[in-house]
């Protein structure tokens, strides 16, 4: 048991510390994707190596070998001093990753450089509304035409696809093929025609989705990343590892942090709702597992650290701990507060800014989203406990 | 950085396990269970160094640190092993240790495996009903509750004060009746003291308190490895079992239960092992850790026993398969030194969130 990074890794602590120190102030605010704060302080980012750290050089990166403490020490120093870390969205952190692994020359100095600098935004064209999560069920058809892939279908659940450039989008291209070898992963403009996209309003009352509609869209037969019904391995290249990093130990403990000084702050009949040992005892609950989380992620740090430790199940159990976790930590702030728990959107007595009742809504959608919790409980089993399969039933014909 | 075991940790884990395998059945354990006497397994155990395992290596002992102690906690855990392991190996040479006493022989002699203290700590922890504890002088008067062994040698006992004392179960003043609890992989008794010799070994509450968090880790640990075996079992029984032609196995109301366990347990066994990490290492961590672990680990384990009982069906129900001891045994752990809501409370006053 080693607990600590060595001297090397806090003289770089003390580096992004005086970075944050110097330059802090030009970081962008709030949630912009697009504006020139933002792709401003994206490359000086990149420069300094606080971003798109590993990505070479050649395509825009910064060129560093890949070091799990570096990255975790830029991540916690943001986190700490709550600086933008960056630019996100799905074309940096999912098809940039699957260029690099799958994608040709050409398309990787096509498209990544544009992406990390914030010029390209990208949407994932992945769920439809009969293949949620039997994804591999999807349908959207693209049929080759000459020189050009026609497309027709509808995708579900494309975030950003409003506001986006390109779309990364898993088609079906050989109708033939057993489901997992019929499906290719295609790259195309947004502003081709025959594309309709329609905001989808969901339970937070925000349209953080959209449906999007292909009819008779034309595509440059190139714009293929892999070989032609590669595109289940292609997408699964970098899947698993969306799901461990959307529920993140740490930020559940900054919520419990914050849910602690609520209930420090909010009474009922002027007694502190600290005081009131059922709520406490909840909280404590919440801490507990929170704490037990953050050990668990240690244990996974370690693992990629340490090539001989055997992670056990703790990678495969994050996402579906870590989601329930942040949902039960959310309503635990909203049952404090009583009825003030159910202040919303414009409502003068909101506290933390709405944040409690939008996470606590958000986090029910991560249940859902990028695999449900009972998908991963079946991966839990069969993968993890070795438990037999669910028979499959065949389509019938 | 290293967030795990080391090689000899490893090591230790497996040798341990080895000897349990053997040594401590379900067979041997109930044969406990039916009266019989655990001389033979803690004999075995104190040949491999167990009791040796906190005594510092200037007293006859092997120093190793209280991680190590869990580590071979969540092994007798998963053997349902029934030794005075808790008292004699962790409480007891942990306080010893600390006492401003000579207590080099005794420490010596529990090192050798042929001394075993039990642990009295109930009027400290929470006093119950039935029980007081009062010293006068330098004699002991009142009742223990579920002190812990039956066989120990002598007695370490803490008062309303935090004070610990030690006493020798050969004390004339001392009546020591059987308690029987639904837990028959270890026992427990009563202890009546009329005037019995009380040798302070501490009024300092920092070590009554180091005394409880190591003790609390080592339960923690035991529970980690029994809930672990129940999951085990449960995954292994739910391959094998076949109903409507399938193994239980293969339909997700069966496989989503163990998958339900196994999430909720993973994180346990980092909880355990950054808990005995810190009692060693993080001083200002030790403690909250420790009553979170051991809460925590509680409330997991209620939830296994239950779940990986069901997914037994009936035979999870009957003495056949022997389940009930695993599950009886999470249920004492949870009990024994602090009851989960206790002891979360305890940890909100210790982040002074309330005060007590």
């Amino acid at each position: 048991m080693d607990l600590s990074f060595g001297p090397e890794y806090e003289t770089f602590r003390s580096e992004v510390l005086s970075f944050l120190a110097n330059n802090a102030d030009k970081a962008p605010k709030g949630n912009d994707l697009r504006g020139d704060a933002a792709k401003g302080w994206q490359k000086l980012l990149i420069e300094n190596g606080y971003t798109c750290r590993t990505i070479p050089k050649e395509f825009g990166g910064y060129g560093a070998e890949p070091d799990i403490i570096k990255s975790r020490i830029i991540a916690e120093e943001f986190s700490r001093a709550r600086v933008n870390a960056g630019l996100g969205g799905q074309g940096i952190s999912m098809l940039v990753p699957t260029l690099l692994e799958m994608g040709t020359q050409e398309q990787k100095e096509q498209f990544i450089r544009p992406t990390i600098m914030g010029e390209m935004l990208w949407c994932q064209g992945y769920s439809e509304p009969g293949a949620g999560s039997d994804l591999a069920a999807l349908s959207t058809a693209a049929v080759l035409d000459g020189d050009e892939w026609v497309i027709n279908g509808q995708k579900i659940w494309t975030s950003t696809a409003q506001i986006a450039d390109w779309i990364f989008c898993l088609v079906r291209s050989e109708p033939d093929a057993p489901k997992h070898k019929g499906i290719s992963f295609l790259l195309f403009d947004m502003k081709t025609p025959g594309i309709e996209v329609r905001p989808l309003v969901d339970m937070t009352g925000h349209a953080n989705f959209n449906e999007t509609f292909f009819t008779d869209v034309r595509v440059p037969k190139h714009q293929i990343v892999g070989e032609r019904g590669q595109g289940w391995q292609v997408a699964n290249a970098i899947l698993g590892h969306e799901r461990e990093t959307l529920a993140p130990a740490n930020t559940a403990q900054t919520r419990v942090n914050a849910l602690v000084d609520l209930m420090k702050n909010e009474t009922a009949d002027g007694a502190r709702l600290v005081d009131n040992p059922v709520y406490r005892d909840r909280l404590m609950k919440l801490q507990g597992k929170v704490m037990a989380m953050r050990f668990n992620e240690l244990r996974v740090l370690s693992a990629r650290l340490n090539p001989g430790q055997d992670p056990g199940l703790a990678r495969m159990i994050s996402k579906l701990e870590g989601t329930e976790l942040r949902h039960d930590i959310e309503g635990l702030a909203i049952d404090v507060m009583g009825e003030i728990g159910l202040a919303y959107e414009d409502n003068p007595h909101l506290r933390g800014s709405g944040s409690w009742q939008r996470e606590y809504m958000y986090f029910l959608g991560l249940i859902i989203g990028g695999g449900t919790s009972q998908i991963q409980k079946n991966i839990i089993s069969e993968r993890g406990l070795g438990m037999p399969r669910e028979p499959k039933f065949e389509k019938a014909s | 950085m290293q967030f795990g075991l080391s090689e000899e940790q490893i090591m230790l884990r497996d040798n341990i396990n080895r000897f349990l395998d053997d040594n401590s059945s379900l067979d041997r354990v109930r044969a406990f269970a039916d009266g019989g006497d655990d001389a033979d397994i803690w004999a075995g155990l104190s040949e491999l160094g167990v009791p040796a395992l906190l005594v510092p290596e200037e007293q006859g002992g092997i120093g190793l640190t209280p991680l190590d102690a869990a580590i071979v906690a969540e092994c007798l855990g998963a053997h349902i092993a029934p030794t005075p392991f808790l008292g004699t190996a962790v409480m007891a040479p942990t306080a010893l240790a600390a006492s401003d006493g000579d207590h080099d022989a005794l420490l010596a002699d529990i090192a050798a495996g042929t001394h075993r203290v039990g642990i009295a700590f109930g009027e400290a922890v929470k006093r119950r009903n039935d029980a007081h504890v009062e010293v006068r002088g330098e004699h002991m008067f009142g009742t223990s509750l579920f002190a812990f062994d039956a066989d120990a040698d002598s007695y370490l006992v803490a008062d309303q004060n935090k004070h610990l004392y030690l006493i020798a179960a050969s004390d004339p003043g001392l009546q020591r009746t059987h308690l029987t609890t639904v837990d028959k992989t270890r026992r427990t008794v009563e202890l009546t003291y009329d005037s019995v010799t009380a040798q302070c070994i501490s009024r300092d509450v920092k070590v009554f308190e180091a005394v409880l968090d190591i003790g609390r880790v080592a339960i923690a640990a035991d529970t980690l490895g029994a809930a672990q075996n129940m999951l085990d079992q449960a995954v292994q029984y739910a391959k094998q079992r076949e109903q409507f032609n399938r193994p239980i196995g293969s339909f997700q109301a069966v496989k989503h239960m163990c998958a339900e366990m196994a999430a909720q347990l993973e994180p346990c066994r980092s909880m355990v092992w950054f808990a005995g990490h810190a009692l060693a290492e993080l001083p200002e961590e030790a403690r909250v850790t420790a009553c979170h672990t051991k809460a925590h680990l509680a409330e997991v384990a209620q939830f296994i026993a239950k779940t990986s009982t069901e997914v037994h069906g009936g035979m999870g129900f009957t003495d056949l398969v022997g389940l009930h001891y695993w599950f009886k045994r999470c249920g004492a752990n949870r009990q024994w030194l602090g009851a989960p809501e206790f002891i979360r409370q305890e940890a909100a006053v210790l982040q002074g969130l309330v005060t007590d």
